[in-house]
């Protein structure tokens, strides 16, 4: 690994003084299991490597804040699949962050993290993308919120701006009842990244969020508010026609290693049928999700 | 057009540790990584180097109670932490049952990724005493065995959890 200076501020000004002061040759370090890859394998070189765990402002932690469920930035996988109110209230999130890697890795790898690094296969990004979240990000203007469909550009970049950093993740709780669920496909069982990620929510009065990953450069959202999607009672032309709306942002590479784009489409459209069904399963068998 | 990588200086950096119970204290580089300095500095070999992407758990030490994936911590993330390597589950000489049950039901062949195998499930059992078959398989998915231990491996986890049990 080729050396670097190692920064550990203790606070968010301090933290964004050295980004401000050491510019894009500055990479910040949370859990350390996507950057440490790239260090070693030298497609990364900073001069300043910026460990983000001894900032006061973003230790790890859930709370709840103004109706919303507020997630500290260096909050690791292993809790947010632990925690009660993710479990109970944002569901297909505590399945996604319960399939990130292995043990060891959801023991250090952090949800800020996994969005900043804009992997389109990332597993989180569906289920946050339907639960509407918002990045709460700190920079040398103060503070902004990103809503999180307007963060992804591509793979590895998004629109956080020069010495900005994100601090929390904001889940609106949920204003209706509903149903969620996160599916993915895979090479093989056990750790593996997705071929397709999905996630899927269905509420009680028939709104549809659909978001899916891993087919094509970002993850993408698509929403139904006709009602139509989760009724059964739709002519199923009807609701393949909606379907065909809201998936047709997917566009798999044909360079990716993992599986083939005619694969991955066909299977995000079982995924997204599979969804559908059991979000709206959940909707009817829970009183308050 | 290329470019020469730059080289940059790397930071030295006075770090104390707990491992397996003994306090060490010692100057690291900040792009070593933990696996480097355990293996290197303090001589315990336990865990192995080998996929260095965070695949195949043969490098996995618990750190302050949780397992990882020590070639993707760097040595300076662990200043003030307590670490568990293989080394450090037998005491005076005396494995414990969980090692004992790897012995018994043959889960070790050429016994490179052992150490990291015993370590998660030395984990798992912690956190969880009678784990279910899936639950040990999805405890120790991220630990590779290229010998294909995998079922003595779990039935070793099994035998361990039925023992404590009566």
């Amino acid at each position: 690994m080729q050396p670097f200076a190692y920064r550990r501020p203790s606070s968010l000004a301090e933290a964004v003084a050295i980004l401000e002061s050491s510019g894009p040759e500055a990479r910040l370090l949370a859990g350390g299991t996507d950057l440490i890859i790239r260090l070693r394998d030298g497609t990364l070189r900073p001069s300043v490597v910026v460990d983000v765990k001894g900032v006061a402002e973003l230790r790890p932690g859930i709370r709840e804040d103004d109706g919303r469920l507020v997630i500290a930035a260096t909050t690791v996988m292993t809790d947010i699949m632990a925690d009660p109110r993710v479990r109970r209230d944002f569901t297909a999130l505590a399945e996604a962050a319960a399939v990130v890697g292995s043990v060891q890795i959801r023991n250090r790898a952090t949800l800020a993290g996994n969005l900043c690094n804009a992997s389109p296969a990332a597993d989180t990004s569906p289920p946050l993308l339907i639960y509407d979240a918002t990045l709460v990000v700190h920079g040398p203007g103060g503070e902004r919120r990103i809503p999180l469909d307007a963060f992804f550009v591509r793979s590895g970049v998004t629109t956080l701006a020069r010495a900005e950093l994100v601090t929390a993740i904001a889940l609106p709780l949920p204003p209706a009842r509903r149903g969620a669920v996160h599916l993915r496909r895979t090479r093989r069982r056990g750790h593996d990244l997705a071929s397709v990620t999905l996630a899927c929510s269905v509420d009680e009065h028939g709104l549809t969020r659909l978001a899916y990953g891993s087919v094509g450069p970002r993850p993408v959202l698509g929403v139904d508010d006709s009602g139509a999607l989760a009724d059964p009672a739709t002519p199923e032309a009807e609701r393949e026609a909606i379907l065909d709306r809201l998936l047709a942002d997917a566009s798999p590479s044909p360079r990716s290693m993992r599986a083939g784009p005619d694969y991955r489409l066909a299977m995000l459209r079982v995924l997204a049928r599979r969804g559908i069904q059991g979000a709206s399963e959940r909707l009817a068998n829970r009183s308050t999700t | 057009m290329t470019t020469e990588p730059t080289i940059h200086a790397s930071d030295t950096v006075p770090i104390s540790l707990v491992v397996n119970g003994r306090p060490r204290s010692m100057q690291v580089a900040a792009h070593r990584t933990l696996l480097d300095v355990l293996r290197d500095d303090l001589r315990l070999t336990g865990a192995k180097e080998c996929c260095l992407v965070g695949e195949c758990g043969a490098c996995t030490v618990i750190l302050d109670g949780r397992t990882v994936d020590s070639c993707l911590v760097l040595a300076v993330e662990a200043d003030g932490s307590e670490i568990t390597t293989a080394e450090g589950l037998a005491s005076n000489g005396r494995l414990t049952p969980l090692q004992e049950a790897f012995l018994d039901e043959g889960a070790v062949q050429c016994g490179f990724c052992i150490p990291g195998q015993v370590v998660s499930a030395h984990a798992l059992l912690a956190a969880n005493p009678d784990p279910t078959l899936e639950e040990i398989q999805e405890g120790l998915a991220g630990n590779l065995c290229r010998c294909g231990c995998y079922w003595q491996i779990s039935d070793a986890v099994l035998a361990t959890a039925e023992g404590a049990r009566r």
